[in-house]
């Protein structure tokens, strides 16, 4: 695996494939009494928001904390940061504080790997979303999702439904889940899919219906309404008519067909509020796996030097033990 | 005044050497050199017309910890040049014979090269009301470019008024062509890579159509149009075709739009970040042809010297431009000559006598015969270098091609027989 994760593209199939096995070991921990590890005691992660996103950062923190780190929470808001200090004077200070990761949300696609690449800093990035690029741990905990209730997911469809264009999880979703083997089709009016989207390696339908008699996992994206304001569609009446995964539509999907949401939903909008309830909707589901697989992220980037041949549970002093 | 005498030099890329004697101010018969003319060996070396740029931004006044108009005319004159047009966008901008006036003293003072300011075409660039833009023509000054560069007069009516107003003084309007619409919040090229990199895209056709409509205003009123740093394909295509209805109409093309494409955005380094942005390697092809069969009329440096701390930040946050003037001739050699494409002739022609005829500079772009100006570079095409931020003349260091080898070396510049660089150093 790479130093940084900041695009779900840093991971080849076999590293991909490795954080979501490290993770399925780290769930089984998470079952036990006691639930920290003391793997990285003494490592420092900062979690730098400069977006808000409080589901995120606990996810982050959380995942840290059971792997005994300090964590440090940088958020923008009221921080120097929103009085105009600089990405770069705020990377300085991070790596004075000799921070082992940086976890950082930002609104501008690219800061993350901006980050990583400029010399400011010698730690592992982590991207928790930038802009309307990527959110690689997202696609993963989505990923470790799918896998517990679908199995391998080599050759099984997954459609992903709404506003692709400005959609960080679509774009970081798509990269993981083809590197899988999944075989993906992004479903959005036309004015939602970026341009050059052919070029990406997934199908694309703007046709909902006859995208779902077929599918293994259904993922329904958060659309703002505000995008009509821009013209991308005419209200949200006429989205959710033809873009919302509502009962009718649900009835189509087979039976052993999952629901997915990165969250936070529009219930009525993109999803209706009975199918968001179902049995078949895995979107709780989903931010508890969000902790295990950023633990399992954080483990890999930052414990030992050869991290493609590790096993976070074997009985070695430099993997992680459970405290007893 | 010091007499110089170049000897075996090639005039603009002819097979045979020959002597130029540069005597009070003029190409002078070497026969006539005074016994104590300074001698230049210029064997190996090129003689062109001192270069002419279009497009400059000196961003004096206002933002003189960027670039002021002695540090930027002092990288023209590195970079070959003999004339500069010190664009608008000024704080306070350039729509008053005052601020014209004030930044063509400042470039007299400097005296590294000539200093021509371009007048905006309407009042704080706002495109709401024209600027007195005859008061800045008839101004010491003598202003004949006038341009809102950095904002496209969008609005059709605002732009056929500026068109045929200033035929009463042969001045030409130079437009930066960018639908805004089209453009809210662009990042950079619209293209795959703008969608993979989650970037708001600059479309061509925001572009395009301006320069489309521009082109038939241009042709209805029978005025001078010129189109700033054109960047794609299509909008070579609409100038070759406004040309062949035999209206008057030219453009320009930047070096750096002549050389690097919008992959490089996937470093998020905005040193790649550039208005109009990088566009693909079919634009550059594009582009390459038109400069060569003279669809686009001349290079323009669009140089756009930005602080550091503007560019050492995220992708959105930074500001948009690149340096030019101290690179403009080795990335022509590299991209036009080398590539047999244009001959130094004919670099000669894009680079100093049509733009100096666009901008209406009476004593440059001449060919280096006697009794012409002593307005010339002269440059050695052999010489290589790795271009480095900090050797830069500029106040700025955003160079795109940092850490680049580039071919050819600037040897010596005069500004009417005056030598502003020589040995390669700044006089
Ligand atoms: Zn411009």
């Amino acid at each position: 695996m790479k130093h940084h994760l900041l695009s779900s593209a840093d991971l080849a199939r076999d590293d991909a494939v490795l954080v979501l096995d490290t993770a399925a070991e780290l769930l089984s921990l998470a079952d036990r009494p006691i639930k920290k590890l003391p793997t990285l005691r003494g490592r420092t992660i900062v979690n730098l928001f400069f977006e808000d996103s409080t589901r995120t950062r606990i996810s982050f923190e959380a995942a840290a904390k059971r792997l005994s780190a300090d964590v440090i929470n940088f958020s923008a808001k009221g921080s120097s940061v929103s009085k105009g200090e600089s990405l770069k004077d705020t990377a300085l200070t991070l790596e004075a504080m000799g921070a082992d990761a940086v976890v950082i949300r930002h609104g501008s696609s690219g800061a993350p790997h901006r980050l990583a690449n400029s010399g400011w800093v010698r730690s592992s990035v982590v991207n928790a979303g930038d802009g309307t690029h990527e959110h690689p741990t997202q696609a993963l905990l989505d990923a470790f999702t799918m896998r517990k209730h679908l199995g391998d997911l080599d050759a099984k469809r997954v459609t992903i439904v709404g506003d692709v264009l400005h959609s960080r999880v679509a774009r970081s979703n798509a990269l993981l889940l083809s590197t899988l083997g999944a075989e993906v089709t992004l479903v959005a009016p036309p004015t939602l899919l970026p341009v050059g989207v052919e070029t990406w390696p997934v199908q694309t339908s703007y046709d909902l219906d006859t995208s779902l008699d077929k599918c293994d996992a259904v993922m329904m994206l958060r659309v703002q309404a505000e995008r009509m304001d821009a013209a991308f569609f005419p209200s949200a009446r006429e989205y959710s008519r033809r873009y919302g995964l509502d009962d009718r539509r649900f009835k189509r999907l087979p039976e052993h067909a999952i629901v997915m949401h990165p969250g936070p939903m529009n219930r009525g909008m993109e999803i209706s509020a009975d199918v968001a309830d179902s049995a078949r909707s895995v979107i709780v589901e989903q931010v508890s796996n969000g902790v295990a697989v950023r633990m399992a992220v954080l483990y890999l980037l930052l414990s030992g030097a050869d991290l493609s041949r590790t096993d976070p549970t074997a009985s070695d002093s430099t993997k992680p033990e459970v405290v007893s | 005044m010091t007499a110089y005498l170049i000897t075996g030099v090639s005039i603009c890329g002819a097979d045979q050497p020959s002597d130029l004697l540069l005597y009070d101010g003029r190409v002078a018969d070497p026969a006539e050199a005074p016994s104590d003319a300074v001698p230049v060996d210029g064997t190996g070396l090129v003689a062109l017309p001192g270069l002419v740029d279009l497009h400059t931004h000196l961003r004096e006044p206002g933002r003189e910890d960027a670039e002021t108009v002695e540090s930027g005319s002092r990288a023209a004159a590195m970079g070959g040049f003999t004339a500069v047009h010190a664009m608008a966008n000024t704080d306070p901008v350039a729509d008053t014979a005052g601020v014209v006036e004030q930044v063509w003293h400042l470039g007299q003072i400097a005296g590294y090269c000539d200093v021509r300011p371009v007048g905006a075409i309407t009042v704080g660039l706002r495109g709401e009301r024209l600027a007195e833009l005859g008061a800045m023509a008839d101004s010491d000054a003598h202003v004949r470019v006038f341009s809102d560069d950095g904002i496209c007069v969008s609005d059709a009516v605002m732009m056929r008024r500026a068109l045929e107003y200033v035929k009463a003084f042969d001045g030409v309007v130079a437009q930066h062509a960018q639908e805004p619409r089209l453009t809210e919040g662009a990042q950079m090229n619209e293209s795959a890579m703008s969608g993979v990199l989650g970037m708001r895209g600059w479309p061509a056709v925001a572009e395009e159509a301006v320069i489309a409509r521009d082109c038939l205003l241009a042709g209805h009123v029978g005025s001078r149009l010129h189109v700033c740093h054109v960047s794609t394909e299509g909008s070579v295509e609409l100038i070759r075709w406004a040309k062949s209805k035999g209206w008057d109409v030219t453009a320009e093309v930047t070096p750096h739009h002549l050389m690097l494409t919008d992959d490089l955005v996937a470093t998020y380094d905005p040193i790649y970040k550039v208005n109009p942005p990088l566009r693909t390697k079919a634009d550059v092809e594009a582009l390459r042809a038109g400069l060569a069969d003279g669809t686009i009329d001349c290079v323009a440096t669009d140089h756009a010297p930005h602080p550091t701390e503007d560019k050492e930040c995220e992708w959105a946050a930074a500001a948009m431009g690149m340096l030019g003037l101290e690179t403009a001739l080795s990335v022509v050699q590299q991209t036009m000559v080398d590539t047999g494409l244009l001959d130094w002739a004919a670099v000669a022609d894009r680079m100093a006598v049509r733009p100096a005829r666009i901008g209406r500079v009476a004593d440059q772009g001449h060919p280096l015969e006697v009794g012409a100006p002593a307005n010339l570079v002269l440059y050695d095409p052999a010489a290589s270098r790795v271009v480095e931020a900090s050797t830069l003349q500029s106040l700025s260091r955003n160079t795109p091609y940092r850490g680049m080898q580039l071919p050819g070396s600037v040897t010596a510049t005069f500004l009417r027989g005056r030598a502003t660089v020589l040995d390669g150093q700044l006089q």
